[in-house]
């Protein structure tokens, strides 16, 4: 079938143009690169030298314990970016614009998404070079340092799915971000992030061991730092892989309803 | 063969029947005014007419494809400019017509010759290079027309096009689509004003909460409205229907009676000589009078027994344009 080969490619091209414009924005916009990397920068700061020595006895102990973990933090923040995002095109009737234009029906989400793991992949580099500045020794492997990517991208890619929803259902860009802080604050404290499991009351302990955010951070952890790291990892993919089977069919089902009701300005 | 013809369209949300059974068809190479008051369904029309939203039920072909089979067909030859502006403000003008020409498969190089022509076009030059929200709103309009036209469409949606613009704007953009409809572009109009339409549409349809009300000609529509309003107010409010008598005698129907003033729709402007001889005759003193060309609120009056609900009709007053 190369005709529907061809259509793919298209589909492919207009997704990396829709993800240009998502990225070129930066450029007019330097606040927001500092909203999706200044913001990690200064927990990472804060946590290093209020608490670092409370916790872990030293900074540098600290510090090969905290950067996996917020590295993990900020990637689940970033992909709140989506749904803002989305959410604009939708009330501002630039989604009305796209969808009018004999282009892939998938491409528009495909480029946003798309553009979210650009941003990903930036936020991981510069958290992973500031903790570098800050002293911080990679004791696994480079493999292992692609592998803690690999898997972040991956958890990303379902975890924007959430973000999606979110977008589709909210009302206007600034409840989206309401509700996605307020809905990830938690889920990102209550975790292994900023301190280990076992200083936590047991029945806390139950939770922060299931949250994904805790075994992806274990993870990271593992493969930052050259031990083990299998079977979080795998706990975290199996996360991933039950957020996107609901989240994926949940959000594009809200989509083809806010479309169809015609809600736009 | 029609450029558009659409029969039948209905469509309903929830309780309001925004569409029902509308039909219209636009010759190639003319403009088709679709004229309404707020809230008549003629941004729903342009919805389904640009694939945005399915109808209930009807047919509908543009240039010769079945909209409902082949939407992507009729995505190639059309270009929408909706009700409000669609461009992203984050982005600059420039970037956001290459944006557009990309998508539709222009290479790099093409798309931005395209998009230099159009914001020269459109006196955009200036602000090629700055982030839209620093646009004002009549630049972004233009802008967001602009877009509408990368792809060189057949047929051009306007959806009030001028709603919001000032008065010197709003002529600067008339001309501006003359030139691109002597070009042989087919263009649906949308607007709330009897005038615009008038100025630029070869036909208009008149629709009132989703209904078709009226078809045809400018010229047809204003004369059956009559072309010309008079308007009378007595100096005693008590004389009001003696006046309308008055009136109904030499024009053989009763006048419109609304509050303080007697209004009737003139076609000969002799009767308003015969209307002032009259009243001195009978001793019924005027308060003022006054003559003018008929408006929507005249069509409505005159097509529905009942006045169009006042709409937004400026939102975003405006200079630069
Ligand atoms: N998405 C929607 N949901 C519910 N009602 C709608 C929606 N869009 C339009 N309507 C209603 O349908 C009618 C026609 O609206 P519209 O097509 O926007 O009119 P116009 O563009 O002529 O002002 C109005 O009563 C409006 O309130
Ligand atoms: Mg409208």
């Amino acid at each position: 079938m190369p005709d529907s080969n061809h259509r793919f490619f298209d589909g492919l091209n207009q997704t990396l143009t829709l993800a240009w414009r998502t990225l070129v924005q930066i450029r007019h916009n330097p606040w927001e690169l500092g909203d999706f990397s200044i913001q990690p920068v200064l927990f990472l700061l804060l946590f290093l030298y209020v608490f670092g020595g409370a916790i872990a006895g030293s900074t540098e102990a600290y510090l090969q314990f905290i950067l996996p973990g917020v590295i993990v933090m900020n990637m689940v923040f970033v992909t709140v970016y989506v749904g803002h995002g989305l959410n604009m095109d939708l009330t501002r009737g630039v989604f009305d614009r796209l969808r009018a234009l004999p282009i892939a029906r998938w491409a528009p989400l495909a480029g946003r998404i798309t553009a979210d793991l650009v941003k990903q992949a930036w936020s991981i580099l510069l958290l992973l070079a500031i903790g570098f500045l800050l002293g911080y020794r990679l004791e696994g492997t480079v493999m292992g340092l692609l592998g803690m990517s690999l898997l972040l991208l991956t958890f990303a890619l379902a975890f924007s799915w959430v973000m999606v929803w979110i977008g589709v259902i909210a009302r206007d860009p600034e409840h989206v971000q309401l509700f996605g802080f307020t809905a990830l604050f938690p889920v990102t404290f209550v975790s292994n992030v900023f301190v280990p499991t076992e200083s936590m009351p047991p029945w806390l302990q139950v939770v922060v061991e299931l949250n994904p955010v805790s075994l992806l951070a274990e993870a990271s952890r593992g493969l930052l730092n050259g031990e083990a790291f299998l079977q979080p990892a795998l706990w975290s993919m199996a996360w991933a892989l039950g957020i996107g089977l609901v989240f994926a069919p949940l959000a594009l089902r809200a989509l083809e309803r806010r479309l169809a009701s015609g809600s736009s300005p | 063969m029609d450029a558009i013809v659409a029969e039948a369209v209905s469509k309903r949300f929830g309780e309001t029947q925004a569409l029902d059974q509308v039909s219209l068809s636009l010759r190639p190479g003319t403009v088709l005014g679709l004229l309404g008051p707020n809230g008549a369904g003629k941004t729903t029309m342009v919805r389904i007419l640009a694939t945005l939203l399915l109808p209930d039920s009807g047919r509908i072909m543009v240039d010769g494809h079945d909209l409902l089979r082949n939407p992507q067909a009729v995505r190639r030859v059309i270009g929408l400019t909706g009700q409000y502006a669609s461009v992203d403000d984050k982005l600059t003008g420039m970037e956001n017509l290459i944006l557009i020409a990309r998508l539709l498969g222009q290479s790099r190089s093409q798309a931005r010759t395209r998009a230099r022509e159009l914001l020269r076009d459109f006196s955009l030059e200036e602000a090629a290079g700055r982030a839209v929200q620093t646009y004002s709103g009549g630049m972004r309009r233009r802008l967001d027309l602009a877009a509408s036209l990368v792809g060189n469409p057949r047929i051009l949606y306007l959806d009030e096009p001028t709603t919001g613009l000032d008065p010197r704007a709003r002529k600067q953009l008339w001309q501006r689509l003359r030139g691109m409809v002597a070009a042989g572009m087919t263009v649906l109009l949308t607007t709330q004003y009897l005038e615009e339409a008038d100025a630029l549409a070869d036909d208009i349809v008149v629709i009132d909460r989703g209904r078709v009300i009226a078809k045809g000609t400018p010229d047809a529509l204003k004369e059956q409205v009559g072309g010309q309003i008079l308007r009378l107010r007595p100096r005693d409010p008590l004389q009001l229907a003696e006046i309308a008598e008055a009136v109904a005698a030499l024009i053989g129907e009763m006048p419109d009676v609304d509050g303080r003033t007697v209004s009737c729709p003139v076609s000969d402007p002799a009767l308003l000589t015969q209307v002032v001889r009259r009243l001195d005759e009978q001793g019924l003193a005027l308060q003022d009078f006054s003559l003018r060309g008929a408006s929507l609120d005249d069509v409505f009056l005159k097509l529905t027994g009942h006045r169009a609900e006042s709409g937004e009709t400026a939102e975003e007053g405006d200079q630069g344009a």
